[in-house]
């Protein structure tokens, strides 16, 4: 881990979720075309990983119906990893058998949460991604773990770290490469992000560790900091804010992509990506969901014609 | 290390209302000075007392000075850009002011029509006049981390404008990012060298969110001792530099943060969240803050 005078890390590793996070999200269903586009929009833009689709059953997600076509659709760019949602060991081949060389699988740190999103127990969950961690690593398919629920759950409330940490562990120990703890309600601030990090990185080496935070409650700015502070290198975001929060009606979600590299940026923390292409994704998308973006750098940036 | 308290400045009514588009009746700005007198801030910059022809929106300086319920323990200063600003002010019932200055010469001259320079001239008989009458006088600078004409500002060039307002006899000083376009990076380099020439204990931030960095900048300035920070109910106030953009962060997503940090502000975070609900209503706007939406549908 290279870190600056700042103590910062010199580089850090956006992971950009719009595609699939982001649309799963929106109310319009995207068509197949305009997805691939705003996927190779992306792939232009210097990120080094976009999650591209999920190969969950279209009854539950209707938006990633098109899974198939959008992972043979694609271009595939050097340098970038294309990963897919995997909720099981059928979606893992299908995933497989439509091009994917990168997957990820969904834990929560909530029994609550897990219960009422795939209708399973933590454990039970954790036996699925076992199935898939498993085939996985017999066809050297790296796959990457998520911790919902990480600073909050929207029906249990307050979440402990302890819980978030062992959660973790698990998902770390049947090999997957990487954890993005997701404060998937966005009522995270600093103070709970610092405990909880503090708790995980306990179990799980810092190089390993990834934070996806919400906007909802406008801190995910200040929480992303606290983790880079603390060493985390690896930052989920979306293009445009896309992808609004099911669980508090007409508030926003992910955070968006323009705004993290903005403060990226101003840190004197490498990405290797170039703003501005982001901004014209963003600009693409939002014109075809016909929607407003919430990205404020977007939004200062095409009002007052200065970059 | 965090500080223990922060002092939340509420700019709401003044700096809030004067970037919105639609005039406010003077009862609805008393009556929402009232309601954040009772959410436990302890500072409301009230109006401004600035020629009607430059802003409209302040005309009524003299009704609502006069027309707000004054709670003790709550200050209620207001901004006075030149003595006679000042003595009408005083002449209203004011206890306390506030001075406008700026880290660039090009935005001085365009906002003021004067340098740097003569606009600490002009301050200068206004100070004079406060320490007579015993008026604890608030100094601002503007452009803190850039510049909408200028760009980029020098972090020496804000430690020499805040050190003449410190010396002057300002007791805080308020540092603006007017156009919200600072980072936690030019925000610890600013800071750093400001702390050099004024005490930490004597400066505040008054962040814009208008690139979403309002709060990750505040959080960089806690973290170096700073402990008062300006804010706007409901995140009032556009920026007149970016059109459609946000300008000033929301208090209620400061005091969201502040609590989550365990920092204590005296402030009621329902009530003020119940306020924003009031002056959205009567703008006919939607509140520009992420806890009041979030929290709504709950």
């Amino acid at each position: 881990q290279e870190s600056q005078p700042s103590g910062l890390p010199e580089y850090i590793k956006i992971v950009e979720v719009g595609p699939r996070d982001g649309l799963q999200n929106e109310k319009v269903i995207v068509p197949t075309d305009i997805k691939i586009e705003l996927i190779n929009q992306l792939s232009r833009t210097g990120l080094p990983a976009i999650e591209v689709t999920s190969f969950v059953s279209s009854k539950w997600v209707p938006q990633m119906a098109d899974h198939k076509e959008v992972m043979r659709g694609i271009e595939r760019h050097p340098g970038v990893q294309y990963p897919v949602l995997t909720p099981n060991l059928q979606g893992f081949h299908s995933a497989i058998a439509a091009g994917a060389t990168e997957v990820s699988v969904f834990g929560a740190a909530s029994e609550s949460f897990s219960k009422m999103n795939i209708n399973c127990s933590i454990e039970e969950s954790i036996e699925k991604f076992e199935e898939v961690a498993k085939s996985a690593r017999n066809m050297s398919i790296p796959v990457r773990g998520y911790v919902s629920c990480a600073l909050g759950c929207p029906y249990e409330g307050n979440i402990i770290p302890a819980k978030v940490a062992e959660v973790s562990k698990r998902l770390y120990s049947m090999g997957c490469y990487e954890i993005s703890l997701g404060d998937t309600i966005g009522v995270g601030t600093p103070g709970s992000m610092k405990r909880m990090l503090e708790a995980v990185m306990k179990e799980i080496p810092l190089s390993a560790l990834a934070v996806h935070c919400h906007d909802t409650y406008g801190q995910a700015l200040a929480n992303i900091l606290t983790a880079i502070q603390m060493g985390v290198a690896v930052v989920d975001s979306s293009v445009a804010g896309l992808g609004g929060c099911p669980y508090a009606k007409g508030s926003t979600g992910n955070v968006a992509t323009e705004d993290v590299i903005y403060m990226l940026n101003g840190l004197g923390v490498n990405t290797g990506v170039n703003l501005y292409t982001v901004m014209e994704a963003g600009n693409f998308i939002c014109t075809a969901l016909n929607k407003k973006t919430n990205s404020k750098v977007a939004q200062a940036s095409f009002n007052t014609g200065t970059i | 290390a965090f500080p223990k308290r922060v002092k939340v400045v509420e700019v709401g009514p003044r700096d809030g209302l004067q970037n919105e588009k639609n005039v406010v009746p003077t009862p609805v700005k008393i009556s929402l000075i009232n309601m954040l007198s009772e959410t436990g801030l302890q500072v409301i910059e009230a109006t401004s007392f600035v020629s009607p022809k430059w802003v409209p929106q302040m005309a009524d300086h003299t009704e609502v000075m006069q027309g707000i319920n004054k709670l003790p323990g709550i200050s209620y200063p207001v901004l006075t850009p030149n003595l006679k600003g000042f003595q009408a002010a005083v002449a209203a019932g004011a206890k306390e002011v506030s001075i406008f200055g700026a880290a660039s010469e090009l935005f001085t001259k365009k906002n003021i029509n004067c340098s740097i320079e003569e606009s600490l001239e002009r301050f200068d008989e206004v100070m004079t006049a406060a320490r007579a009458a015993s008026i604890p006088v608030r100094g601002y600078v503007s452009c803190v981390l850039g510049c909408p004409y200028e760009g980029k500002i020098s972090a020496a060039k804000v430690a020499e404008v805040s050190k003449k307002m410190y010396s002057m006899g300002c007791y805080e000083i308020s540092l603006g990012d007017t156009i919200g376009i600072g980072t936690p990076g030019s925000m610890r380099e600013m800071l750093t060298a400001v702390m050099k020439e004024v005490p930490v204990g004597a400066l505040a931030v008054h962040c814009h969110d208008t690139y979403g960095q309002a709060l990750a900048n505040i959080l960089v300035a806690l973290q170096m001792g700073v402990s008062v920070v300006d804010a706007s109910v409901a995140g009032l106030g556009g920026c007149p530099y970016a059109q459609g953009a946000s300008g000033n962060v929301a208090t209620e997503d400061l005091v969201y943060m502040l609590n989550g940090l365990g920092i204590h502000t005296g402030v009621d975070l329902q009530k003020l969240m119940d306020t924003g609900t009031f002056i959205c209503n009567a703008l006919n706007r939607r509140t520009n803050s992420k806890v009041s939406q979030a929290s709504c549908r709950l």
